[in-house]
């Protein structure tokens, strides 16, 4: 029998760190570099993604009166939420603004928000209760709005909080409507219990609706169209390095959650729900992509593309069986390498002021700083889906999940898509290797530190590696899926 | 382990050029020695090659990944075994082709140089479909990124727009074709060449998507040769690509996929595909011709000039007789030492010149008597001279198409003949001879390292032109086996594209 803390192990050990962060900010003098406590934070998740390794090593089962699971599925994401948020924090120490600049005095407020979200996420993925799973949303939408708000001094970034708070507290509002209906509907608001109740449900009507609901919230959270019209607005004010983080860790959390629902709350309305995402995927790739292709600012293309990645990780619920499990959890860690690398080096090169923010600066990148150029271009290509990296395995399984499930249509728009879709990437990607005439020097990865070095290179380890020897991450992916389909026994 | 050697090579070449200083010459010689000695590989397989048996030879076979499975398989026969030592031979050529024209950042250009002759062998020798797929995808990235970073840029960024549009004119139709390799793997549950080969064969698979796949590969291939009307990208990829890229870039990949994996994996359909190419094939050449003829800039003379020719290849490979296929895999071959030759021969001109309109020369030949020379042997070998190797492809593939297909069609196709006769001369004509003008740009003669990669070149043509069947009779098994395949569909009781209903009817008499 394992003791039920030890079941949220990795939560406890970010929470404490979190407190740490913020406790030890606050009796610093003011004037004092921050830095040491992003070194803080980042061994503190280094710590979480340990507990969670080592979590995964216990037999599966459940908690705190079966309100939290751990099982290969959750531990699966742990890794995945921790690892993103770590490269997050590691990048976040070198690119923020230098020391004694105003924004300097909230660097440790940054950090323990940072941590406090991975808070929010990694509970998500554990949660099998609603009201557990709607308080780790909440935990971790919160952290995020504050952080996307950051650059203060600029007009961009409370509009981006703003706007990202608004819409997103309406739904999550969403989401717990949707919860209290299920809640009317069956009585309970614990997964497994609910799956059980649901066929027995008295009113029709009131499942549907609340499926809607939620469907609604989640769907938000992944920013799939239509519910994705803010995610360009909120990536453009938000601080690069938030960005990097925003664009990958709360989505993981958020598909581990669609998965949970779809599979573990409604897996009666099957014959529903996959008609609903097989749309749902054709829209957001299509709408994401075309926006793209129209976009001049980085930031607010790869927000598009993001969108559109979304729709390819849609996708593959069209699959039959336990496949489009795996297939989502190799995705959104092969989707959290190359994106997390790629908004890391334009927190690099692009700098924290956004000296370089349309796609004409970039040009003549590759000749100014050929390390940060040569990477960038490797994320890209891995963002178009080139073999040989994570991109490409991630669309493979993707679609070939779907086309197993007979969603021959979708995989065909799918495919066209990323060919629309390698159009703005290579834009970026030529536009960087086209010789400038006036070469500002940009700045290099070697100059700016350890931090971002690290993260970098961890990105681009995990992209390359993911790509070539998918194996290892595939398996654990697996047997996530096996794991979440003993326990739901289908 | 020859294979993965030829492989590697190259690659371990790239990661050495990138780890080491950019340091005068060092990126170059490292990639000449390593493109030397990957060619010294290469001469292994035709060394060791046992002519007349059939299937893979050099093959190894490792399991890549279990789920979904995909191998690392790889092997030769004679269809691909000239094509690997073509792609070897032309990696040294372009380094030094590259020798004087690419003086910065040689780090990037010869690292993605490198990259790029994995990515064509991986072509050439992948068995597994997934894995052949991941090479065909690679060769995009080096040849769109070296164009945008050592393109000729004529004018304000049109390098970036060529490689933009090589980019997305291949890589589009490589969308329907990962659609049909998945689909494929959904109803066989194999990469597999051979496994897919005899699922294909069997008429297993539902017969109308089948038809969708088939569509699906030829399209992605034809694009890449290119076949007429999808050769948007030819003139602006010779007009921009350094030379080194731009001499690799057309031809070979495509000809060689439309004849393993259009022809060999999809008989019954590639037979039925035939007429549109045909005529597809001769409007080609002449269509090709008839523009070359009126160029003024040689770069895109030579692009029609290639159009043409390769659609001479196409022409052989679908009139499905021996003689034709054998002409258009020698004619593919020849393609590339011709046009690698001429490149570097134009390259030369331009770089001295910095212009590519031919009016601008004149009685070049007064002062680069060494290049005049050689051009004029490339040039002759392209017409077609008797003696030299494009005479022996193209003679293939016009009694091939004479005899086996219709004499009007081979006919027109012969017309293509005389006209590159005509465009060839003339480009001789107004940039070599005549008298020096006065005010004619600066050009240099070839240096010696030049010269004597064109004189091997020359020297490769003029052997391939008199002893023919030292190349025709390795490829030849092979290719028998393919045009086997597409004369047992033409006997099959039920020669259309319906696998289900051949299966249906194979019991019945006819």
């Amino acid at each position: 029998m394992t003791p039920d803390i030890f079941r949220i192990l990795p939560e406890v050990v970010l929470t404490l760190v979190g407190v740490l962060v913020m406790l030890t900010d606050a009796s610093m003098s003011p004037k004092s570099s921050r830095r040491l406590l992003g070194w803080v934070a980042a061994l503190g998740v280094l710590a979480a993604l340990a507990a969670s390794l080592w979590q995964g090593t216990l037999p599966a089962g459940t908690a705190f009166y079966g309100t939290v699971q751990t099982d290969a599925f959750s531990t699966f994401f742990h890794v995945l939420i921790c690892g993103i948020v770590l490269v997050a924090i590691l990048l976040s120490i070198d690119t923020l603004p230098p020391d004694r600049s105003p924004e300097q005095h909230h660097v440790g407020e940054y950090f323990a928000l940072m941590v406090f979200g991975a808070v929010g996420m990694c509970l998500l993925t554990s949660a099998v209760e609603l009201l557990v799973v709607f308080i780790a949303l909440e935990i971790s939408s919160i952290s995020t709005y504050v952080l996307a708000g950051y650059r203060k001094q600029t007009g961009k970034g409370p509009e981006a909080a703003m706007k990202y708070f608004l819409l997103g507290s309406f739904a999550t509002a969403f989401l717990l409507y949707g919860i209290a209906m299920v809640f009317g509907a069956t009585g309970t608001t614990e997964v497994r219990e609910i799956a059980t109740l649901l066929p027995a449900a008295r009113s029709h009507l009131f499942v549907l609706l609340a499926f809607g609901l939620m469907m609604v919230g989640v769907l938000f959270k992944v920013s799939a169209a239509p519910f994705h019209v803010w995610t360009p607005d909120v990536y453009e004010g938000a601080p690069t390095p938030v960005v990097a983080l925003m664009s990958t860790a709360p989505k993981v959390a958020a598909f581990a959650l669609l998965i949970r629902l779809l599979y573990g709350v409604f897996p009666l309305l099957h014959p529903l729900w996959m008609p609903l995402m097989w749309v749902v995927a054709a829209v957001s790739m299509t709408v994401g992509n075309l926006a793209a292709l129209r976009q001049q600012n980085v930031k607010r293309m790869l927000a598009y593309s993001s969108i559109a990645h979304a729709g390819y990780l849609l996708t593959a619920f069209t699959g039959s069986g336990t496949e489009p499990i795996a297939a989502v959890g190799f995705y959104t860690a092969a989707y959290a390498a190359m994106n997390v690398g790629i908004f890391a080096l334009l927190s690099v090169v692009g700098g924290y002021d956004e000296r370089r923010s349309s796609v004409t600066d970039y040009r003549g990148v590759l000749y100014s700083s050929p390390l940060s150029g040569g990477l960038m271009l490797l994320f890209l290509i891995s963002l178009i889906g080139i073999p040989f990296t994570g991109g490409f395995f991630a669309k493979f399984y993707s679609f070939t999940t779907a086309m197993q499930g007979g969603a021959g249509w979708l995989v065909l728009i799918g495919l066209l898509n990323s060919g629309i879709a390698a159009a703005y990437y290579l834009r970026l990607a030529l536009s960087m290797a086209l010789p400038s005439a006036a070469s500002a020097k940009a700045q290099g990865l070697s100059s700016v530190g350890a931090g971002v070095v690290l993260a970098v290179g961890i990105a681009a380890l995990a992209t390359l590696a993911l790509g070539i020897l998918p194996g290892h991450v595939l398996d654990a992916a697996h047997a996530a899926a096996q794991s979440f389909a003993a326990i739901r026994g289908f | 382990m020859i294979l993965s050697l030829i492989l590697l090579v190259p690659l371990a070449g790239a990661a050495l050029v990138l780890l080491l200083p950019e340091r005068g010459r060092i990126p170059a010689w490292i990639a000449l020695l390593d493109s030397l000695f990957t060619f010294v590989c290469t001469l292994h397989l035709p060394a060791h090659f046992v002519s007349g048996r059939g299937g893979f030879q050099f093959e190894e076979n490792v399991l890549w990944l279990s789920h979904p499975r995909i191998s690392y398989h790889l092997g030769v026969d004679g269809l691909s075994l000239w094509l690997v030592v073509l792609v070897g031979l032309l990696a040294p050529v372009g380094v030094l082709a590259s020798w004087k024209s690419i003086q910065k950042n040689t780090k990037a250009f010869y690292s993605l140089f490198l990259l790029q002759q994995t990515a064509m062998v991986g072509v050439f020798v992948s068995l597994d479909l997934m894995l052949y797929y991941g090479f065909w995808e690679l060769s995009l990235i080096p040849i769109a990124i070296l164009t945008a970073m050592f393109g000729r840029n004529l004018n304000e960024s049109s390098a970036m727009k060529a490689a933009l549009r090589f980019f997305l004119y291949t890589f589009i139709p490589s969308a329907p074709l990962l659609v049909a390799l998945l689909w494929l793997y959904a109803h066989t549950g194999s990469f597999d060449y051979t496994a897919l080969q005899a699922a294909i064969a069997s008429g297993s698979l539902p017969s109308w998507q089948l038809g969708w796949v088939s569509v699906a590969f030829l399209l992605a291939f034809a694009v890449k040769v290119p076949v007429l009307g999808l050769h948007g990208w030819l003139a602006d990829t010779f007009s921009e690509a350094p030379v080194a890229i731009a001499m690799i870039a057309a031809g070979k990949l495509g000809l060689y996929s439309l004849i393993r994996f259009h022809v060999e994996l999809f008989p019954a359909l590639a037979r039925e595909a035939a007429p549109w190419m045909i005529g597809l094939a001769v409007i080609g050449i002449l269509y090709g011709a008839m523009l070359a003829l009126v160029q003024r800039d040689f770069w895109k003379l030579l692009a029609y000039a290639t159009l043409s020719s390769l659609s001479f290849c196409t022409l052989g490979i679908y009139g499905f007789t021996l003689s034709g296929m054998n002409g258009a895999l020698l004619q593919t071959v020849n393609e590339g030492l011709i046009g690698a030759a001429l490149f570097l021969m134009l390259g030369v001109l331009f770089d001295g010149a910095r212009s590519c309109q031919i009016a601008d020369f004149g009685g070049a030949a007064h002062r680069a008597p060494r290049l005049a020379a050689l051009f004029v042997i490339a040039s002759l070998a392209m017409i077609g001279l008797p003696l030299l190797n494009g005479f022996v492809g193209e003679f293939l593939v016009l009694s091939g198409t004479f005899t086996g297909v219709s004499k009007g069609w081979a006919t027109a196709a012969a017309l293509g003949v005389i006209l590159s006769a005509a465009y060839m001369l003339r480009l001789i004509q107004k940039i070599f001879l005549g008298e020096a003008e006065t005010n004619s740009p600066r050009i240099r003669d070839l240096s010696w390292q030049e010269t004597c990669t064109v004189a091997a070149l020359a020297g490769i043509m003029l052997a391939m032109g008199v002893m023919p069947t030292i190349w025709i009779s390795t490829m030849e098994p092979a290719l028998q086996s393919v045009t086997q395949k597409i004369l047992t569909v033409d006997q099959s009781p039920v020669s259309t594209a319906s696998g289900t209903v051949a299966s249906a009817s194979t019991g019945e008499p006819r």
